[in-house]
């Protein structure tokens, strides 16, 4: 069997869905919600990845390096915001989450 | 060379802006606590300066920069301009509040910068990679700013869940701009355009459905406004106030730019979508509204709402429909930033108070603001004279001429419960027993409340046709396609 655009986009589409119910389901705590993040990120990747080969274009991959960039500065500001957070609340858990009502 | 010369000049209010955070970044570093307060200060003037400087060198048509990833037209001027406007005032408002706090740093007003170069690549994005750069250096900025007040739980809080759903909607934004870029191949605009004409591929349409959905996290549009009113109520108030003005026309126009850009064959399959959003947060917003005890929650339920609006003008679709929507989001601005002066100036000697009990009696201790908060209040409900109406009758008309005259209707029933929003502000204010008086106002505050309530009164009568003319200009550069 040839590994064709498809497969890839469904293995972006997977692995989409798997972070966004990461963050959606998950009650335990925060850290899987940034895991969840980071998947969405890659899934992404291997969609412009994909796309960038199969479109004969170089565009998609530079547009992977630069989500890939920006992941890792996305990802310090979510930890230092959750190192602050921990400092006042002395907890991660999701459920916890809930000074103000929302 | 001499184009890579001709761009940064193209590009000068941005230029400015990155040197002058690098410096101030360094001067605050070194010169520790005793240089927090100048460093903010200078950074206010620096935003000032960098708007003028955008009124400057406009070009005819539209000046493509950096092979075509960023645009210099009347729509970015304005965006601009406006953008850095509210910066620069939020910060104002921010330098006062931090000192009062003793929490003054220099990183506050470093942030607002780097934040508001993010919004004046987005004003200016003319290909999905630019578009995605500007909204994350927006985002990041703010998720800290938020974030600000380190000791306080609620404002650590308030930077978690603004982290959270701000990181899922860039991924939702991403996942949209990578099919895209796969259904039409092409990362720049005009590419994207050319592929996007007739109906449009399905892959396409659901391109453009995430892109929206990640957008629309940005104006805090229903449904994906759960965010805004726990953000607003835990950041700093000026941190607020910053969120409520300057990342809403940045975002509203970026919209704009996506949507009459590269989108523009495929208004009927979009306007639906735009729509369902508008009507949605018109309603879902005042509904809000009426529940909250919490000014600043209030005030979030109300940007809601007054999204909506905006949208309504982008759903029609046409020149008239944009120009309506600049011309919209310009009285928010204004209206806004004068009401936050007002709530930034409710601090009893025990510290900041934001329920709205708190504002009884204000019109006897305090008539001066409590009469240019209930003009601002008028004005934002809609009432005749005050150009707040102004703002709706040109969103309304718009849809009209569109034919979408049930929208405009909608709109105008929605308002009446707005209505009975503010007018509910308004009788505390002047007919509730008297709560404990405010400390006396600062001089940004009263000033920036009086300026902006002024605007509003039928006597600014030159503010609302120069403001037209500018949004019809503006509005006009998306349309060169024909």
């Amino acid at each position: 069997m040839e590994i064709g655009l498809a497969h890839y986009l469904a293995v972006g589409a997977i692995l989409f869905t798997i972070g966004i119910f990461g963050i959606f389901v998950n009650r335990k705590n925060v850290i899987i919600i940034l895991m969840s993040v980071e998947l969405i990120l890659l899934s992404v990747n291997v969609n412009f990845v994909a796309f960038s080969a199969h479109l004969n274009d170089l565009a998609g991959q530079v547009f992977a390096l630069f989500v890939l960039t920006v992941a890792a500065a996305e990802a310090a500001v979510g930890l230092a915001i959750l190192v602050v957070y921990f400092r006042n609340r002395g907890d991660i858990s999701v459920d916890h989450i809930n000074l103000m009502k929302g | 060379m001499a184009d890579l010369v001709s761009n940064i000049t193209a590009m000068a209010p941005e230029a400015f802006l990155v040197a002058t955070a690098l410096v101030l970044l360094l001067v605050g570093a070194f010169g520790g606590r005793r240089m927090a307060g100048p460093v903010n200060l200078a950074i206010v003037v620096a935003l000032i300066l960098a708007a003028v400087l955008t009124l400057r060198g406009i070009p005819n048509g539209s000046l493509e920069m950096f092979g075509g990833a960023l645009v210099l037209d009347h729509l970015s001027t304005f965006g601009k301009f406006s953008a850095l406007i509210a910066s620069a005032l939020s910060l104002w408002l921010a330098h006062g509040y931090l000192k009062t706090e003793d929490r003054l740093s220099a990183e506050f007003g470093i942030l607002v910068l780097f934040a508001s170069l993010g919004m004046l690549i987005m004003v200016s994005a003319n290909d999905l990679l630019s578009l995605y750069i500007g909204v994350e250096m927006q985002s990041l900025a703010l998720y800290v700013l938020a974030a600000s007040n380190r000791d306080s739980l609620r404002s650590s809080e308030s930077g978690l869940k603004y982290f959270v759903l701000g990181a899922l909607s860039s991924g939702l934004l991403l996942y949209g701009a990578s099919l895209i870029y796969g259904f039409s191949g092409h990362l720049r605009f005009e590419g994207i355009a050319a592929a996007a004409t007739g109906s449009g591929s399905i892959g396409l349409i659901v391109g453009i459905v995430f892109l929206l959905c990640g957008l629309a996290f940005k104006i805090s549009a229903v449904p994906f406004h759960m965010w805004t009113p726990d953000v607003y109520e835990g950041a700093p108030t000026p941190v607020t106030t910053f969120f409520s003005t300057a990342p809403k026309i940045a975002a509203i126009i970026l919209i704009a730019r996506v949507l009459f850009g590269p989108f523009h064959h495929l208004v009927s399959d979009w306007q639906q979508v735009v729509i369902a959003l508008s009507v949605l947060s018109m309603c879902i917003g005042y509904l809000g509204a009426i529940m909250q005890t919490n000014i600043k929650r209030l005030m979030a339920d109300s940007s809601i709402a007054n999204m909506g609006y905006a949208l309504i003008a982008m759903a029609s679709g046409t020149a008239q429909g944009l120009s309506g929507l600049l011309f919209y989001m310009g009285l928010y601005l204004i209206t806004t930033l004068g009401i936050f002066a007002c709530i930034l100036a409710m601090r009893r000697s025990e510290g900041m108070v934001e329920q709205i009990d708190d504002l009884a009696g204000m019109s006897r201790s305090k008539p001066g603001l409590a009469l240019a908060l209930t003009a601002l209040l008028f004005s934002v409900a809609g009432i005749p004279p005050l150009a707040g109406f102004f703002g709706k009758y040109f969103v309304f008309m718009a849809a009209v001429d569109a034919n979408l005259t049930w929208l405009a209707i909608l709109g105008a029933v929605a308002s009446v419960v707005g209505a009975f929003v503010y007018l509910r502000l308004i009788k505390i204010i002047w007919f509730d027993e008297p709560a404990e008086s405010f400390v006396p106002a600062s001089f940004a505050q009263i000033s920036l409340a009086g300026i902006s309530a002024l605007l509003m009164l039928p006597g600014a009568i030159w503010l609302l046709p120069a403001l037209a003319k500018w949004t019809q200009i503006a509005a006009a550069a998306m349309f060169v396609h024909g």
